[in-house]
């Protein structure tokens, strides 16, 4: 097999967490945050697959894939959650803007 | 040589569309980015021998969550781009050097030797070998995982009510 090293894989997946963080710092939509933190789980599984291609009996290879479905429902909680919070924040403030919403802030 | 190109390929397509989501102002084309990474991703997993959870990729995510994201967009009206204009400030142009440079100095990993790939079967990432350890040695997360969702449905049906 041609192989593809591992590091090129934790190297793409580093790049989409930096690039997830970027957008949940610099963006004030809401939504637009949730895609950003959706982008960041999505890293963390690449570098779980591609560190489960190095485990040695290969049983244990497939506890990453598992690992990885683990997190893709937690990721379906969390989006279910989160808009139905931005929904009833809509609805009651009418604006979603992030920096309008300081509320718990002193 | 043929693996090698496609992670080429693919990795492009994943370089581009993580900036476009974050760079783009319309929310719907932020969506759109985020599903062409998904697909891109679902990809690479079948380079990983995870083909199991390259379907699940694409049902799941570009299918379910993101048809979500589109209809939350739909119901706020927040399709059009003035609305939340975005407000140029001193944190944006710090927040992308600092995300270069966290960039640039994990670049310095491609030069790291990890550990070989092993060898893989070509049944690792089938339903069969990925269902039989779900059910076996990982039951209990299994079974944590549906209370999760469980506690999610109701979390959402008592967001969604007018009158708490």
């Amino acid at each position: 097999m041609g192989a593809v090293p591992i590091s090129w894989y934790l190297m793409l997946s580093a790049f989409m967490f930096a690039m997830g963080v970027t957008g949940v710092v610099i963006k004030r939509n809401p939504i637009v945050i949730f895609m950003c933190i959706e982008l960041m789980l999505n890293a963390a599984n690449l570098a779980f697959l591609a560190f489960a291609r190095m485990q040695e009996p290969l049983s244990t290879q497939v506890a990453g894939h598992v690992f990885v479905i683990l997190v893709m429902a937690v990721a379906a909680a969390e989006v279910a959650i989160g808009l139905g919070i931005i929904v009833a924040i809509y609805r009651l403030r009418d604006t979603i803007n992030v920096d309008e919403m300081n509320l718990l802030k002193f | 040589m043929f693996e090698q190109i496609l992670f080429a390929i693919m990795a492009l397509v994943i370089v581009v569309t993580s900036i476009g989501v974050v760079a783009v102002r319309n929310p719907v084309r932020s969506a759109l980015n985020l599903v062409a990474n998904f697909f891109a991703l679902a990809v690479l997993y079948v380079l990983l021998y995870a083909q199991f959870v390259a379907a699940v990729q694409i049902i799941v995510y570009a299918g379910a969550i993101m048809v979500l994201f589109l209809f939350t967009i739909m119901l706020l009206n927040l399709g059009s781009p003035s609305e939340l204009a975005e407000r140029s400030d001193i944190k944006r142009p710090i927040t992308w050097g600092l995300a270069l440079l966290f960039v640039i100095v994990l670049a310095g990993g491609v030069f790291i030797r990890l550990g070989e790939a092993k060898p893989a079967g070509d049944d690792i990432g089938t339903v069969q070998m990925v269902g039989k350890h779900l059910f076996t040695d990982w039951v209990y997360p299994f079974e944590l995982t549906s209370v999760l969702l469980l506690i999610a449905i109701v979390g959402a049906i008592v967001m969604a009510k007018r009158r708490l």
